[in-house]
């Protein structure tokens, strides 16, 4: 029967749900509050997931070749210099150059000791430089020289402009420019760019140098022959995406991130299902002799199921958009206030919590719906 | 054609030493254009009995045929929409819904009916003047009296103008004139020869309004002419 037709019961339905003020307030906090947990906890973790990738991000390449034991973007594996040179020679690749990512500890100007994240870009065709917000990306090649990059960790040092001066390593530093990436680090230190051999010359080195091969194929169809090469050759290559799940795979299985967030999300969902689902038990419950004195006077089964749909639905839906809303402007305040907070929402997220409501809807209605349909009116008649 | 017409109905409740044999074997006829009435000490068995010949508890055994239909050998939609349809039924307790407006509460066959809202519950005031509680139609029937209350649950049993009626107890909380009135209003704007009204009552006031009236006593029904109960 369409919608339309029922849509008087359907109003009965909806006035019997929303003018029971407190028991309609109390459902609604119960899926909201979920809903709130469930976005929030995975919003967090998509957030994370991002950062932790935020190199590759950055620099953007098509394809990175690594050592085949490289886990994260951060953990790298230096790589001899004839890989490059074979990987250049390979058919099928535009160009190969050299990234050097690292650590280093910056002395600033007062003396204070700061971590921070050393990315080497190569000298000749400054593949993944950053975008300049001042200074230009040439004067990379001056002496000393390194870009500041103005994420949510560039106040940590002391929020330098161009020419400020510190120490790497008994090296002199300057800034010669201000840049912007599209994703801040995981790792709450600042970043700072440089030319591939200053960053070796700088930095203290094993016998291997190159951090990341990064491979521009020359047409998309040559990916698959380019990977398929230097896997015969011992290392990997994985495409910017292939890269960037391999982190997110290793936070969420290999770390406790990913168990503790799985198992807060999952928290959330039963604690969600239970209040929802008790409470919207409890309302059948309490309409019992409503749903029998419309069982008596006609209502067929197929009337009353959808009435209990209309109502577990409503309310599911409503909590949702209130938890999502709630969700969206607590993760608003929080980054408005804290720079470094990681939360993203995510399609994804939206779509999982909104999975799991219409489980709790569904869970809810089945249970009232099984009661509702062994209502024997007679009972309820007589007292 | 009888209007009801029920042949050998049982029902037994409970079981081992409390099964209790609730109506025995009991024959009733109801016919088109009376006004029966059905009484009896507590406990004898009448909400029970008008609760099989109504559709809303299958009998044990017999049968029960309304305008000749065979009521419990339809299936359970089939039987849902007949009660819809022809019959309308006054609860011994009201059983309004207490977060729907008295009109809304009224209008609730209608609305089973399918029929457009707006149109249901404008026909749902008119019944509510009818019953004297035309100025009540917006409230919630938690703010009426018992007596009103019950004046709602009439209203909303004659709505759709079924043609079964049947009442348990339709003014046990009403004062004398009030359910007077009622029971003289259904009578003279709602029987009809194509209708049928079966009342249980113990209000010796409105005696009067009676075609016939059956006695039940544990369970069996005795045929009582009116003049037997005018002489008590
Ligand atoms: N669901 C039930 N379970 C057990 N016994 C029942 C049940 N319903 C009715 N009975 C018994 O059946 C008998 C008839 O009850 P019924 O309600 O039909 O009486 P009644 O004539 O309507 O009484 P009253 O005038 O008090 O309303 C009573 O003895 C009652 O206890
Ligand atoms: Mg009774």
């Amino acid at each position: 029967m369409p919608l339309a037709l029922e849509s008087g019961i359907l109003r009965i339905a909806y006035k019997l749900l929303v003018n029971d003020r407190a028991k309609f307030a109390a459902l609604l906090v119960g899926i909201t509050f979920a809903v709130f947990l469930m976005i929030e906890m995975t919003s967090l973790f998509a957030g994370i997931l991002l950062r932790s990738s935020a190199t590759v991000i950055n620099i953007g390449a098509s394809i990175w070749v690594m050592d085949p034991s490289v886990q994260t973007v951060a953990n790298t594996i230096p790589l001899p210099n004839s890989v490059l040179d074979e990987v250049r020679s390979l058919p099928g690749v535009k160009y190969a150059v050299p990234l050097y990512s690292g650590s280093a500890l910056l002395r600033l100007r007062d003396g204070t000791y700061q971590a921070a994240n050393i990315v080497g870009i190569d000298d000749t065709s400054l593949v993944g430089s950053p975008q300049m917000i001042s200074g230009n990306i040439e004067d990379i090649f001056a002496e000393n020289a390194f870009i500041a990059i103005e994420d949510s960790e560039f106040y940590k040092l002391e929020s330098p402009h161009i020419g400020t001066e510190f120490e790497l390593n008994d090296h002199r530093g300057k800034i010669v420019g201000l840049a912007r990436v599209a994703s801040s680090s995981l790792f709450g230190i600042p970043t700072l760019y440089t030319t591939y051999y200053r960053a070796l010359q700088y930095l203290p080195n094993t016998r291997f140098t190159i951090s990341y091969i990064l491979v521009e194929p020359k047409t998309p169809a040559a990916v698959a022959a380019i990977k398929a090469h230097i896997a015969s050759d011992g290392y990997l290559a994985l495409t910017k995406d292939e890269f960037m799940s391999k982190i997110s795979k290793f936070y969420m299985y290999q770390t406790g991130i990913g168990t503790n967030m799985l198992l807060m999300t999952l928290i959330s969902f039963i604690v969600g299902l239970s209040i929802s689902g008790q409470t919207f038990y409890t309302f059948i419950l309490e309409n019992i002799d409503r749903f029998g004195a419309l069982k008596a006077i006609g209502a067929k089964a197929r009337e009353l199921i959808s009435m209990i749909l209309f109502q577990a639905t409503f309310v599911a839906f409503t909590g949702y958009g209130f938890g999502v809303g709630l969700c969206a402007l607590i993760i608003w305040l929080a980054r408005a206030h804290l720079p470094d907070y990681a939360a993203m929402i995510t399609f994804s997220n939206l779509a999982l919590a909104f999975a799991m409501v219409v489980i709790i809807a569904a869970f809810s209605s089945y249970f009232g719906i099984r009661r509702v349909l062994l209502i024997e009116p007679f009972d309820i008649f007589r007292g | 054609m009888a209007a009801i017409e029920a042949t050998g109905i049982n029902k037994w409740f409970g079981a081992g030493e409390a099964r209790t044999h609730a109506v025995k074997e009991v024959n009733f006829e109801a016919r088109f254009g009376e006004m029966l009435y059905v009484v009896g000490p507590s406990g004898s068995g009448k909400t029970t009995m008008l609760s099989m010949i109504s559709g809303i508890l299958r009998p044990d055994s017999g049968s029960v045929r309304i305008e000749g239909t065979d009521i419990w050998g339809l299936s359970a939609d089939a039987l849902a929409d007949f009660r819809l349809h022809k019959i309308g039924f006054v609860f011994q307790d009201y059983h309004l819904f207490p977060r729907l407006s008295t009109a809304e509460n009224v209008a609730i066959p209608l609305i089973l009916q399918n029929r457009d809202w707006d149109e249901s519950i404008a026909e749902a005031e008119r019944d509510l003047e009818v019953v004297g509680l035309k100025n009540r139609a917006r409230l919630p029937p938690v703010k009426l009296s018992g007596g009103e209350q019950q004046r709602v649950a009439i209203a909303r049993a004659i709505i759709s103008r079924p043609e079964v009626m049947i009442f348990d107890e339709p003014t046990a909380s009403l004062d004398g004139d009030t359910g007077r009135n009622i029971v003289q209003f259904v009578r003279e704007h709602l029987l009809s020869d194509k209708r049928c009204i079966v009342i249980v009552t113990h209000d010796s006031r409105i005696y009067e309004f009676a075609d016939r009236i059956l006695k039940m006593e544990d369970g069996k029904v005795m045929g009582v002419e009116r003049s037997d109960l005018d002489a008590q």
